[in-house]
């Protein structure tokens, strides 16, 4: 179990057992908590590094990931019109049901869980993060009457970018052309831990990541190098053909 | 085994000929088998020599993107195409063999390429056509040539191809590859690895002193009072700061390497009794590893488009021959300008080539040309290191137009990042050559 309850395991059985009455009774009071502990202010705090691939909230929608509202009880990969990779959908068809404990194993090692997901995210080592990340997501899962609005994934002016440059329509024959530089190293539809998966992304998220590369706001020697000699229009015609790519079988 | 000697005999019994006499004969030998070959209705036909990182590549992004408009055949001899890349990291023991193999099944299955496992003998560039060992020819409108590397005979005084199993070279990777691990392991305690490293232009500019790091990791643990001894003619190495401090903080005093200042330029070897003499003095070795003097595949030679360093010089823009606009030359075997003899730069020169090629016989739209290459190398366990550039394409050359090196002294989560991008960046480059 957790590293909070550890704490107990000296303490005599009827300790316990108030201490228990006590959670439930917290629990009741507090719906905020999600279990035993763990906080949920904390988590959307946490949920900072989810953001930026996932929404949640009204309006969320697909961008990098799929959009994480009623994600507690539905089946891995089970989106109909996201396009998960070959692996995830296996895994939902194959069982696996997103409930506290599968997703506190994905999020602990999401190819541990599911080898070749497409999540390019190393895992949250911290049990006590998990926890409370979980705590803040179980949120917005069930009967929800109202949810926060979803926060955007990644914007220009993060990045201190000129919102125009969202706007610029791409060639995607071109960027077929110019994508073989990319696959050398990205896999079509691969996802590794050293080189994470660019297929399928919505377009915005993709020309922002290639802007701040391009104008060092992002760091990464061979990123910068590959981003900084591509015009705006190749950048735009890359997200285009990435958006479509397909998955590798 | 026998393909292999049939072509050795035809290589020797070139020497003397003229290239085109010879030609003559072979094809007109083998023209009467060669009709089915010509039952293309009507498709542009593209043969691709050699299935390495320029060739499979090509093939398959003119096969892919072509939507079956080219009839595209691939002649390769071997039916596994173990790789350079990362053999090195099976000699230090951080990668399956058989996790360096491939086959051609995808790119004749998904693709739809005629993959012909044979050599390629002889090219006649009149009637354009490539004779093979096995007998028969292949028509072509482009032909792609991405052979790799052969050995400049006499570069290593005392050594040639009959000695590569005492002393092997292990720069074609496969069954030599094998050959050197199991030497390395079988040296006595204490006993002698050499390298003869190879002079200017290589494949692979990192790959020698990688091999030594590699070689210095398994010793290490197996055989930690061994020496390492390369004998290098060049005065400087790629990497060799970032090696060099890395050899020092892994593998203190195990290594030793000596430049032209001290003889390293004028090395022999004497397979028979395991001696390397370097500059006149006689060294006993326990295993040796001879890289000599490279040059193009034969078949670049053999089909007249090579100067006389033995490269086949290439027009940047589209990779083609400057001695044939029907043959591209791919890879280590061209001329290029700047950029390193490495997979990744084949690969890249391929997609440019498929592009010319494409457009030249089906109209697609034709791109600027655009390079680019980044070579990982491993320097011990999660100690990773890189140095990439990009390149454009001029009328004199590839030329280079900007540039990353690793820095030493970065942390061990940055070399380890760096250890983990390679093993993504295999996964993605055997995944564009082979589908
Ligand atoms: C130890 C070592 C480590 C390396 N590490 C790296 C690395 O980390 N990264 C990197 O990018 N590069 C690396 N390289 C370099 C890389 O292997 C080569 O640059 C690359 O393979 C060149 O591609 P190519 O198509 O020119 O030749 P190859 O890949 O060698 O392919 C040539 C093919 O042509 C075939 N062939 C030859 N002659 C004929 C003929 N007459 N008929 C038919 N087929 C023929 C051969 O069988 C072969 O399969 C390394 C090389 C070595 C030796
Ligand atoms: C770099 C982008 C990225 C980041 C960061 C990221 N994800 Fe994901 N996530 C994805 C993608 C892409 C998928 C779909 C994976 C697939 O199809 O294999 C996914 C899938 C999921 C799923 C499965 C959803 C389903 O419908 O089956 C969950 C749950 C999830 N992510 C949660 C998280 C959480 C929580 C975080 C933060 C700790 C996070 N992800 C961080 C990109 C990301
Ligand atoms: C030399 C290998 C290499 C090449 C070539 C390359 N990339 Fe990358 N790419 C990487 C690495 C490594 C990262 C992770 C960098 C980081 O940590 O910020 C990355 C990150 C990215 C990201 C951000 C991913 C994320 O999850 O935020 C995008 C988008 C991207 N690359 C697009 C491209 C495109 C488009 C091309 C071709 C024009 C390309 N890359 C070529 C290695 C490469």
């Amino acid at each position: 179990m957790t590293a909070r309850s550890t704490a107990f395991a000296g303490k005599s059985p009827s300790f316990r057992a108030a201490v228990g009455l006590l959670a439930a009774a917290l629990l009741a009071l507090l719906p905020a908590l999600g279990a035993w502990g763990s906080d949920a202010e904390r988590g959307k705090a946490l949920f900072k590094q989810c953001k930026r691939c996932h929404q949640a909230g009204s309006g969320a929608e697909h961008r990098i990931g799929p959009h994480l509202n009623d994600v507690f009880g539905r089946a891995a990969g089970s989106l109909g019109d996201f396009r998960y990779s070959p692996a995830m959908k296996a895994a939902g068809t194959g069982g696996l049901i997103w409930t506290g404990a599968t997703l506190d194993a994905f999020l602990s090692d999401p190819r541990a869980l599911v080898p070749r997901s497409r999540m390019s995210f190393a895992g949250i080592g911290e049990q006590g993060d998990r926890e409370d990340l979980l705590a803040w997501l179980r949120g917005f899962s069930g009967a929800v009457s109202e949810l926060p609005p979803a926060e955007p994934t990644a914007t220009a002016e993060e990045y201190g970018l000129d919102p125009r440059l969202l706007s610029i329509e791409g060639d995607p024959e071109y960027g077929a052309y110019l994508a073989g530089e990319c696959t050398t190293c990205h896999r079509e539809g691969g996802s590794g831990e050293g080189i994470p998966s660019i297929t399928g992304w919505p377009s915005d998220d993709f020309v922002i990541a290639l802007q701040a590369y391009k104008r060092g706001k992002r760091v990464h020697p061979a990123m910068q190098l590959v981003a900084g000699r591509l015009s705006d229009e190749e950048i735009a015609a890359l997200a285009a053909h990435f958006r479509d790519a397909g998955d590798q079988p | 085994m026998n393909r292999r000697e049939g072509v050795m005999n035809q290589r020797n019994g070139n020497n003397g000929l003229s290239r085109r006499r010879f030609l003559a004969t072979t094809v007109a030998a083998s023209a009467a088998l060669s009709a089915p070959a010509a039952l293309g209705q009507g498709r542009p036909r593209v043969v691709v020599v050699g299935g390495g990182a320029g060739g499979a590549t090509a093939a398959r992004y003119i096969a892919r993107d072509s939507k079956g408009a080219v009839d595209v055949t691939l002649v390769e001899p071997t039916r596994a195409y173990y790789s350079c890349f990362f053999s090195n990291l099976y000699i230090g023991g951080f990668r399956e063999y058989a996790s360096i193999g491939h086959s051609y099944g995808a790119l004749a299955a998904s693709h739809g390429i005629n993959v012909v496992h044979d050599w390629a003998v002889s090219i006649d560039r009149d009637k354009r056509s490539v004779g093979l060992a096995g007998g028969g020819s292949l028509s072509y409108d482009r032909l792609v040539l991405s052979p790799g590397i052969d050995f400049k005979p006499g570069s290593v005084p005392g050594w040639d191809l009959s000695q590569q199993n005492r002393m092997p070279h292990a720069y074609k990777a496969g069954s030599q590859t094998q050959l050197l691990r199991a030497q390395i392991e079988a040296m006595p305690e204490g006993g002698v690895y050499c390298m003869v490293a190879p002079p200017n232009p290589f494949r692979c500019p990192p790959g020698p002193y990688e091999r030594i790091s590699m070689v210095a990791h398994v010793l290490k643990q197996a055989n930690p009072t061994a020496k390492i001894l390369i004998v290098d003619p060049k005065a400087k190495f790629s990497k060799q700061g970032l090696f060099e401090d890395g050899w020092q903080r892994h593998y203190a005093g195990m290594i030793e390497r000596i430049g032209p200042d001290f003889g390293g330029d004028k090395v022999e070897v004497r397979p028979g009794a395991m001696e390397v003499v370097i500059d006149g003095e006689v060294t006993k070795v326990d295993a040796c590893n001879v890289i000599p003097a490279q040059q193009a595949g034969r078949i670049a030679a053999v089909a007249g488009i090579t100067n006389d360093a033995g490269w086949a010089p290439v027009v940047a823009h589209t990779m083609q021959s400057r001695a044939d606009e029907n043959i591209h030359v791919l890879g280590d075997a061209s001329q290029q300008g700047d950029m390193p003899k490495s997979g990744f730069s084949a690969n890249s020169q391929a997609k440019v080539c498929a592009m010319a090629v494409r457009g030249a016989l089906t109209g697609s739209k034709v791109f600027a040309a655009r390079f680019s290459n980044t070579c990982w190398s491993l320097i011990g366990t999660d100690d990773g290191v890189k140095v990439g550039a990009s390149y454009e394409a001029t009328d004199e050359k590839i030329a280079k137009t900007d540039g990353f090196i690793s820095k030493t002294g970065e942390t061990a989560e940055v070399r380890k990042a760096t250890y983990k991008e390679s093993l993504d960046w295999y996964a993605a480059i055997s995944g564009d050559m082979f589908g």
